[in-house]
C-alpha cells in the first residue's frame, strides 16, 4: 500500500494508465468487461466438458471411435446401474452407512476440540494444529498399509467398522479446523449474556448456540461425509473387497471395459455428492464462499 | 465425598478443560495416525512382522537397502514429485486467475462461484474416469479429432493418458485442484479485496500496479497454505495413478501398494519402507513449504514496508509494519 503513495495520479501520468483503468479510475464499473464474461465461461466450460463424454456414454450403445454423439441411444447402462437388484443401490447404501457413521463420529470428536481451537489461546496450540493437520498430508496408502496387519488381528479388517475407523483419519482433521474456523467467527458472548439474563443451559444452547454454530457445523460435517464418500485407498485395502462403496465399485467397473456402465455408474456415484453440496448451501444461505473457502 | 467437588474444581480449571476437549480428536489421530506410520516403521526395519503371522526377522535395514539399490525406486519419485510439483503450479496459476477474473464480474458472480463449485465434491475415482474418457487416445478430445479431419484412428492422437510424462494425471488434478484455489482465492477477495483495490485506485495506482502490490500480496499468505494441500495431494492420491498412470514408472503409492499386495512376502517390508519413505518426504516438503511460504510473507511485507517508509530499512519495517495484516487502515477518507 505504502508503495503507492509515490505514484501520480492518473491524470498527470496519462502513459502508465490503460484507457480502460483511466474509464473506471473514479468508480468501479458497474458492469464486467466483455473479456471478463468471456473468459469467465470459457473456465466454466472447461470445468464442466469431462462430463459430456460421461453423459454421452451413459446413454450409449456401441459408443465405438470416432462417434462423438452416440449413433445409438439405449438405456441399457442405466437400467443395469438403477436395477433394484444390482449391486450399485448396494454400494450405495454401504457408501452413505459408513459416510454418515464417519460423520457423526468426526462431528462428536470435534466440536469439543473445534471449540478450544477456535476461542481459546494456550501454550502448544500450534503444535496441536499441526498434529491434527498431519494425516491430510500423508498419503492415505502409507496409513491403510501401515495399519492394515494390526485391523487383521483385532478383527477388524474386511468389515465395515474397520473402514469407518480408518475413514476418520482424513475425514476428522477437516472436521475439526472447519469447527474451529465456525467457533473463532461466531459472536459466542452471546451464550455469556444469555447467562447474565437468566438463561438455563439449555435454553441458552438451544436458542444461542445452536443458531450461531449450527450451519457452520453443519458445512464441517458434509466435509467429513464428502472426505468419506469418495475414500478409496483406505477402503480398497482396509475393507480388502469385502466392503463395497461405491469408489470400489466404480473402480472395478471401469477396469471391468463396459463404457456405458462405468459412465453410468460414475455420475451415479457423483451425483448425490453435487446435490448434497448445492442442497445445503441452498438450505444455509450464503454464496457458499464463506462455507467453502479454506478447505476443499 | 470430597471427591465430587475436588473434582468439579479441577474441571473447572481452564488448562484441563483445554486438554480434555482436545483429547478425544488427538488421540484418535495418535492411536490410528500415528500408529499406522509407527507400525510401518517397526515392520520395515524388521521389528514386528510385516503380514498378519509371526514373521518379524529382527532388526534389519534389508527392506531399505533393497529400495536403495532398486532403480525403479528413483524414476517413481522422480515421477511422483514432478506429477506433484506441476499440478500445483498449474492449480495455483490457473485458480488465481480464474478467481480474479471471475471476481470481476458484476452479474452473475454467485452463479459463476455455484458453477465453479460442482467439481468440489466429485471424488477422485469418477474425476479419472472422466479424464479418460475425454483425453485417452479414444476419448472425446480424439473422436471431434476425427471428424474434423485432424485425425485418421485413435494411434494419430498424441498420448495423454499412460504416457511417461503422466499428462492425464496431471490434467486431473488440475482439474480438480483450479476450483479449490479459485474458492480459496475468491474469499479471501470477498473479505478484503474490493475496499483495498479502490483504495489503491483512488490513489492512482494502474491495473497492474494493483495486482502486484496490492491483490497479490493480499492472497499469499492463504493460497500458498492451499498450494501446500494440494501438493500433498497430488503427491499421495493412488487411484488416479492407478487409473491413469503408466505401469513403469508408477508413482510412489501405486509402488506401495504393489509391493504390499505382491505374493511374495519378501516385498511386504519394502512396503512398509516406502510408506515411511512417503511420509518422510512430504512432511519434509511440506514443514519446507510452510517455511518458505512465512519467508515470502515475510519479506514481501518488509519490502513494501521499507519502501514506503522514508528512512525505510527493509528489515526493522518487517516488524513495525503490521499493513499487511490489517489493510483497512489504508483506507483513503473521501
Amino acid at each position: 500500500m505504502s508503495a503507492l503513495q509515490g505514484t501520480p495520479l492518473p491524470d498527470a501520468s496519462p502513459p502508465a494508465v490503460s484507457r480502460v483503468d483511466r474509464a473506471t479510475a473514479a468508480a468501479p464499473p458497474r458492469r464486467a468487461p466483455r473479456g471478463t464474461v468471456v473468459a469467465t465461461t470459457l473456465l466454466i466450460a472447461l470445468l464442466l466438458v469431462p462430463f459430456t463424454p460421461l453423459v454421452l456414454a451413459s446413454v450409449s450403445q456401441g459408443y465405438f471411435f470416432p462417434q462423438v454423439i452416440p449413433e445409438t441411444f439405449s438405456a441399457r447402462a442405466w437400467r443395469l446401474v438403477l436395477d433394484p437388484a444390482g449391486g450399485a443401490w448396494t454400494a450405495l447404501g454401504a457408501t452413505v452407512r459408513i459416510a454418515l457413521t464417519v460423520t457423526a463420529l468426526s462431528l462428536v470428536i470435534a466440536i469439543p476440540a473445534g471449540r478450544t481451537l477456535g476461542t481459546r489461546t494456550f501454550r502448544g496450540k500450534r503444535a496441536v494444529e499441526l498434529v491434527l493437520l498431519a494425516p491430510v498430508l500423508v498419503p492415505t496408502i502409507a496409513v491403510a498399509i501401515g495399519i492394515h496387519v494390526v485391523f487383521i488381528r483385532l478383527g477388524l479388517a474386511g468389515g465395515t467398522l474397520g473402514v469407518v475407523l480408518v475413514h476418520l483419519v482424513p475425514a476428522l482433521p477437516y472436521v475439526v479446523l472447519l469447527s474451529a474456523g465456525v467457533f473463532a467467527n461466531a459472536a459466542l458472548g452471546l451464550e455469556e449474556q444469555a447467562r447474565s439474563l437468566g438463561a438455563s443451559p439449555w435454553r441458552r444452547f438451544v436458542h444461542v448456540t445452536v443458531p450461531l454454530v449450527g450451519p457452520g457445523l453443519a458445512v464441517a460435517g458434509l466435509f467429513g461425509f464428502l472426505v468419506s464418500w469418495g475414500q478409496y485407498a483406505l477402503t480398497l485395502v482396509i475393507g480388502g473387497g469385502q466392503v463395497v462403496t461405491l469408489p470400489i465399485l466404480l473402480f472395478s467397473t471401469a477396469s471391468g471395459g463396459d463404457v456405458a456402465v462405468t459412465a453410468a455408474t460414475a455420475l451415479f456415484h457423483g451425483a448425490p455428492a453435487v446435490l448434497l453440496l448445492v442442497v445445503t448451501s441452498r438450505v444455509l444461505g450464503g454464496s457458499g464462499l464463506t462455507t467453502f473457502g479454506g478447505v476443499r | 465425598m470430597t471427591a465430587i467437588p475436588a473434582l468439579r474444581s479441577r474441571l473447572r480449571d481452564e488448562r484441563v478443560r483445554t486438554w480434555l476437549s482436545l483429547a478425544p480428536a488427538l488421540t484418535v489421530v495418535a492411536v490410528l495416525f500415528g500408529g499406522a506410520v509407527v507400525l510401518a516403521g517397526l515392520r520395515s526395519i524388521g521389528l514386528l512382522s510385516p503380514v498378519a503371522g509371526d514373521l518379524a526377522t529382527g532388526p534389519s535395514l534389508e527392506a531399505y537397502r533393497s529400495l536403495a539399490g532398486d532403480p525403479e525406486l528413483q524414476r517413481a519419485a522422480l515421477l511422483t514429485l514432478h506429477v506433484a510439483a506441476t499440478s500445483t503450479v498449474l492449480s495455483v496459476v490457473l485458480g488465481v486467475a480464474a478467481a480474479l477474473t471471475v471476481h470481476r464480474l458484476v452479474r452473475g458472480r454467485r452463479l459463476a462461484i455455484t458453477l465453479l463449485q460442482l467439481n468440489l465434491p466429485i471424488p477422485h475415482v469418477i474425476g479419472a474416469v472422466a479424464i479418460l474418457a475425454l483425453l485417452g487416445q479414444s476419448g472425446l478430445f480424439a473422436r471431434v479429432g476425427a471428424r474434423t479431419g485432424l485425425l485418421d484412428a485413435p494411434a494419430d492422437f498424441p498420448a495423454l493418458v499412460f504416457d511417461p510424462w503422466a499428462i492425464g494425471i496431471i490434467a486431473q488434478y488440475v482439474w480438480k485442484e483450479v476450483p479449490f484455489i479459485a474458492i480459496v482465492a475468491l474469499a479471501i477477495l470477498a473479505a478484503r479485496g474490493d475496499r483495498l483495490d479502490d483504495a489503491a485506485r483512488t490513489l492512482g495506482a494502474t491495473g497492474w500496479q494493483r495486482l502486484r502490490h496490492v491483490t497479490l500480496p493480499l492472497l499469499l499468505p492463504g493460497v500458498l497454505s492451499a498450494a501446500i494441500i494440494v501438493f500433498a495431494f497430488s503427491f499421495g492420491t493412488f487411484e488416479v495413478p492407478l487409473l491413469l498412470g503408466s505401469s513403469f514408472p508408477a508413482v510412489l503409492p501405486v509402488l506401495a501398494y504393489r509391493r504390499y499386495t505382491d505374493l511374495d512376502l519378501a516385498a511386504r517390508p519394502e512396503a512398509m519402507a516406502l510408506s515411511v519413505l512417503m511420509t518422510v518426504i512430504v512432511v519434509a516438503l511440506v514443514l519446507l513449504g510452510a517455511w518458505l511460504a512465512r519467508r515470502a510473507v515475510r519479506a514481501d511485507r518488509a519490502d513494501r514496508a521499507g519502501r514506503g517508509d522514508p528512512g525505510g530499512r527493509g528489515g526493522r519495517g518487517a516488524r513495525t509494519d503490521q499493513d499487511g495484516d490489517r489493510p483497512d487502515r489504508t483506507e483513503v477518507a473521501p
